[in-house]
Order: structure tokens, then C-alpha cells, then sequence
């Protein structure tokens, strides 16, 4: 089994927003990043689907010079090697841009098998692994929760909306969106970290004249949908104002 | 034009489909367009009349045996053809798991952009912008598509609401539409869908919810939490990073993977808020959220906020509860 994860790297969960000064995009000397979590739980099954039918995992990403702190953080949790489409430019890319970049440098890697996470936790189109299946020629199934691979033939299950799920089968090679919590995610250990200095990070130059399906104008800080009462004071005051109104004003208790 | 690609599973049309209709006839209105147009695909008679009898727009009906169980190489083929034939301005649809399952290879196959899970419509009539959450909910984008037609928008669920919908003066022709689909091109082969088990707990039914999110660190500290629904005379939820760690069962997540609330009372502990959470509950009549991230997206709902430590804020609470 020869297995692509695509990885991305995106701010850290504690990351504050700042923009850029012309608000199409965000102050990026301000971020410290990490690997989309997403991402993170489909290199974890790409890496148990190694340990179960052998092969290999190759983690790909599309992204600055920076993502290559996450390429090598997942080849010390136990990734192969690594394959680097690397662009400036791809720092703020669509969900089209990536997904092109990335099929035009697994294209001749014939894999058996493509994972991703559903979707990224920056700009979060949740299209690139589809696009990108339709971009290889090959099948795909999204949101999967349990990947089983048998003689060739993969039966996968998806999620469905309100605790529905379902079974699908397709021939290799595939893609497949990941579920996050499809699996416990392992960490890299002292001795991944040391392999990962040794193992490949192979970098490919973006193809030129790839197109955007959108564009974004500016950012903003979401308007608030309600105007929220904040309640200040130490946590005893707060706490017994808040009951206080839950009692008087909302009458919720 | 406007197309509105319905949804509809065992017949049964979708809700959010409602909802992506209202979406469109905002666009039409900000874009001057002037005609809707509603597909539906699969085996789905009672689901069309139901879209007709709305009066909205004519409904194209795609059945073919090949479109009875949904595979995204089945919708992809027999939708790409109705799209060529009807060529619409925009392709509108509500921002599903379906839709995401299927609809970035249906317009990557046509070429044409796709702006997914908008929440509101912006821009000039030659040129509508759309606005779609980024960075988890952190920040809102202005997107405007790029390149050739049509434009493809799914519409986040809960965005417009269903009972805006402007009724046509009678109900809509229906209309078959045939499609040539090689059903050895459809690679997936899907079961029946299933329940996981029957579930132990309905949340729906529940008057109060107290939900647990990351900031509660560990599931050691869950009796804080519980303390408080048990005074609150609560049941316990939680988001689903709780869930998938294995601290709260499965069926006690909120979100669009788990079940969708509306109680009396719903208070968010440690909750940032990401838009997969906030779509379960932000029908909640009152909504209380404790969070030592002032900026978390959590407080846009909130009716009630209180930034801080819920360690320090939580058995405070309990204790003032207890009081009385």
C-alpha cells in the first residue's frame, strides 16, 4: 500500500486574529502554527493502515517555506517521506489552487491510496481532498469515520447528519476525507523525532497559471448575531450576577 | 437563472433545502436575476410535489435508476448534464454533508467556482460577494468568485430561515428531465444507512443543558460541570473534541454531527464555539457561555457571557444555586 496524507499547516488554536493592513489577509508575522488537527487524525490512520497491510506513507503539503515544521513533525510521528509543493503564494490558496498543486505532484507517484483531513481549520472550504480526487480521476468518499481495505477493496464508513452513518465500498486507488476522532492520535516520540532529521522532504515548484474559484475581498470580525451581556467581577460576583439574571431577567431557572 | 439543487434522502426532502431556497431568492433579488429553477434528483415524486406546491420555480425531476441510493460519481454525472443544459447563473444548495460529498467534484468537472458554507449575500448586482466563515468562526470573509460559470454557493444550515420563504401565487410544473448516466462509471457502491444504537439519552427533549468543551482539560474535572447540572437540574452535553476523546459518550455531543438542541437554558463551559457546534444550539433560548477566551466565537450567541477561569466561575455558581 502506497499512502498519501495531505497536511496543512494553519494557526495554532490559541492564535488571536490580526489582519494585514489591506484585510485580505492576516498578519502572518503575528502566527505560530500547527498541523491541522483534521489532518493530524488522517496521518494517524494512514500510519495504521501501514502497520496492518505494509507499504509506505507519504505526507504532502502545499504551503511556504514555514510548513515544512509540520512535514517533519509528521515524519517523527512515523510518516515515510515527504513531498513539499512550495510556493509563497500558497499561503492564502483556495481550495482549487491546492488542490491542483497538489495532484500535479502526486501525479506520478501512483498511490493507492489518498487521505485527508474533512477540512481545514484556516480557511475551511472543505473541498481540496474532493477536488482533488476528481483532479487524480479517482474515487472518494468524505467524513469517514472507519477505513477497512480487504484484497485490494476498500469499505469505508461515512457520517452522515444526526448520528446516521453508512457503508461504502470502492476500488483502489481512492481518496478519502478523515473524520476528526476517527482514531486516538499518537505523538512523536524521541526517537521519530531523531529519524525524521534523516528521512526525505522532496520539494516540487508549483505549476504556474493555476486558477482561483474565488477571491477574498477582506476579513472582518464577525458581527455578533446578539448583543451579549457580559458579566465582570471576581468569579463569586459573576457567578451570582449571572445566576441572578438567569433567575430574574431570563427566567431559565 | 437560479438553480437550487434540493436534497432529499429515502424520499424524504431535506429541511435545510427550504432554507437554501430563501438563500436563493435573496441572491436572485441582490443579483437581479429573475427565474428559479429547482432539481431534484433520485426517487423522490412526494418530495417534488413538495417543492412545487411551494410555487417557487419549475421543479426538474432527475430519475434514473442509477441516482435510487446517492454515490457522488451518480449525482456528479446526471447533475453536470441538467447544469449544461439549463446553464444558470448560480448553483444554490444548502451546505449538507451531502453537499460537501459531492459538490467540489461536480464543479471542478465543470470548471466553475464553488464558494461553500456562505452565511449571507454582499457585493453589487453585476458582482454578488458572499460572506462564509474562516478560521473557525474567528473571522468573516467577503469572498467574490472568480472565473467561469456558473458560480456554485452552498449556504451554511441555520444561515436563513425557512418560514421567509415567499410562496409563488400556485404551485410549479414539474418537469422530467432525462439523463444518460454508464452506471459502471459510479465507482461507490453505498449500504443502507444505520443508527449506531438506539439512543440512551434525547437531548432535544431536555429544559437545560450544561456542554463541556476543550476547556474543561481533562475528563477528571468533568464532576465540576456535572455539579452544575445537577443543580441547574441539567443534563450534560458536550462538544465534539469531548466525544471523540472518549470523556462523554457519543450521544452526548451537540453539533452537526451529534443532535441539535433547543432548551430553556444551554450554558457553554470552556465552548470556543466552531461553527460545527454552534449550528446544534443556537436556537437555544438562553444562551450562557464561560470562557477564558474573550474572542472566542462561543459569545457571539451567548445572551449571557462571563469571561474567566469556569474552574473559579462554575462552583461559585453551584454554590449561589444552592442557596436558595
Amino acid at each position: 500500500m502506497k499512502i498519501a496524507v495531505c497536511i496543512k499547516q494553519v494557526p495554532a488554536r490559541e492564535w488571536q486574529p490580526r489582519l494585514r493592513d489591506d484585510k485580505a489577509w492576516i498578519r502572518e508575522q503575528d502566527v505560530s502554527y500547527e498541523m491541522n488537527e483534521p489532518d493530524a487524525y488522517a496521518l494517524e490512520e494512514s500510519l495504521r493502515l501501514r502497520e496492518k497491510h505494509g507499504g509506505e506513507v507519504v505526507v504532502c503539503s502545499a504551503g511556504p517555506t514555514r510548513v515544512q515544521q509540520v512535514l517533519r513533525e509528521a515524519l517523527a510521528r512515523g510518516a515515510d517521506r515527504a513531498l513539499h509543493v512550495e510556493d509563497e503564494s500558497l499561503s492564502s490558496a483556495d481550495a482549487s489552487v491546492t488542490a491542483a498543486a497538489m495532484a500535479a505532484a502526486m501525479a506520478d507517484e501512483k498511490f493507492d491510496l489518498v487521505l485527508t483531513g474533512l477540512q481545514s481549520d484556516d480557511q475551511g472550504h472543505g473541498q481540496t481532498g474532493v477536488v482533488l480526487a476528481e483532479r487524480l480521476g479517482i474515487p472518494h468518499s468524505t467524513i469517514i469515520m472507519e477505513v477497512q481495505i480487504e484484497g485490494g477493496a476498500l469499505r469505508v464508513k461515512r457520517e452522515l447528519e444526526g448520528g446516521w452513518f453508512q457503508w461504502i465500498a470502492m476500488p483502489l486507488p481512492a481518496l478519502l476525507t478523515i473524520q476528526s476522532g476517527i482514531n486516538q492520535l499518537r505523538y512523536a516520540t524521541l526517537k521519530g523525532i531523531m529519524a525524521a532529521k534523516k528521512k526525505e522532504i522532496r520539494k516540487v515548484a508549483l505549476p504556474a497559471g493555476l486558477q482561483a474559484g474565488q477571491q477574498i475581498v477582506a476579513l472582518s470580525l464577525p458581527s455578533r448575531a446578539k448583543q451579549t451581556q457580559i458579566i465582570g467581577g471576581s468569579a463569586a460576583e459573576a457567578a451570582k450576577e449571572l445566576v441572578r439574571r438567569l433567575r430574574e431577567e431570563a427566567r431559565a431557572l | 437563472m437560479i438553480l437550487v439543487i434540493a436534497e432529499q434522502r429515502g424520499g424524504e426532502l431535506n429541511r435545510a433545502t427550504w432554507e437554501a431556497l430563501v438563500a436563493a431568492q435573496q441572491l436572485a433579488k441582490r443579483a437581479g436575476v429573475s427565474s428559479m429553477t429547482v432539481a431534484i434528483a433520485g426517487d423522490a415524486a412526494a418530495a417534488a410535489q413538495e417543492l412545487a406546491a411551494a410555487g417557487v420555480g419549475e421543479v426538474l425531476t432527475v430519475a434514473h435508476p442509477a441516482l435510487v441510493s446517492y454515490a457522488p460519481d451518480g449525482y456528479v454525472a446526471a447533475l453536470a448534464q441538467v447544469i449544461q443544459l439549463q446553464s444558470p447563473r448560480f448553483v444554490v444548495l444548502a451546505h449538507t454533508y451531502q453537499a460537501r460529498d459531492f459538490v467540489p467534484a461536480l464543479a471542478t468537472r465543470l470548471n466553475a467556482p464553488l464558494i461553500t458554507d456562505a452565511t449571507a449575500i454582499a457585493g453589487a448586482a453585476d458582482a454578488p460577494t458572499f460572506m462564509r466563515p474562516m478560521f473557525q468562526g474567528k473571522l468573516a470573509a467577503e469572498v467574490k468568485p472568480v472565473g467561469g460559470g456558473p458560480c456554485f454557493v452552498t449556504f451554511q444550515i441555520g444561515a436563513f430561515r425557512a418560514d421567509q420563504l415567499q410562496r409563488g401565487g400556485g404551485p410549479s410544473t414539474i418537469t422530467p428531465i432525462a439523463v444518460t448516466i454508464d452506471a459502471s462509471a459510479i465507482r461507490q457502491a453505498p449500504e443502507e444507512p444505520f443508527q449506531e444504537a438506539a439512543r440512551a439519552v434525547d437531548l432535544s427533549q431536555a429544559a437545560r443543558i450544561v456542554a463541556v468543551g476543550r476547556g474543561i482539560k481533562s475528563k477528571e474535572q468533568l464532576p465540576v460541570a456535572e455539579a452544575l447540572a445537577k443543580a441547574l437540574g441539567a443534563e450534560i452535553a458536550a462538544s465534539r473534541p469531548i466525544c471523540d476523546s472518549g470523556w462523554l459518550p457519543m450521544e452526548r455531543q451537540i453539533g452537526s454531527s451529534g443532535q441539535t438542541v433547543a432548551p430553556k437554558l444551554y450554558v457553554a463551559l470552556g465552548i470556543s464555539g466552531a461553527i460545527q457546534h454552534l449550528v446544534g444550539m443556537k436556537g437555544s433560548r438562553t444562551i450562557v457561555a464561560i470562557n477564558k477566551d474573550a474572542d472566542a466565537p462561543i459569545f457571539e450567541v451567548a445572551d449571557y457571557g462571563i469571561v474567566g477561569d469556569l474552574f473559579e466561575i462554575v462552583p461559585a455558581m453551584v454554590a449561589e444555586l444552592e442557596k436558595a
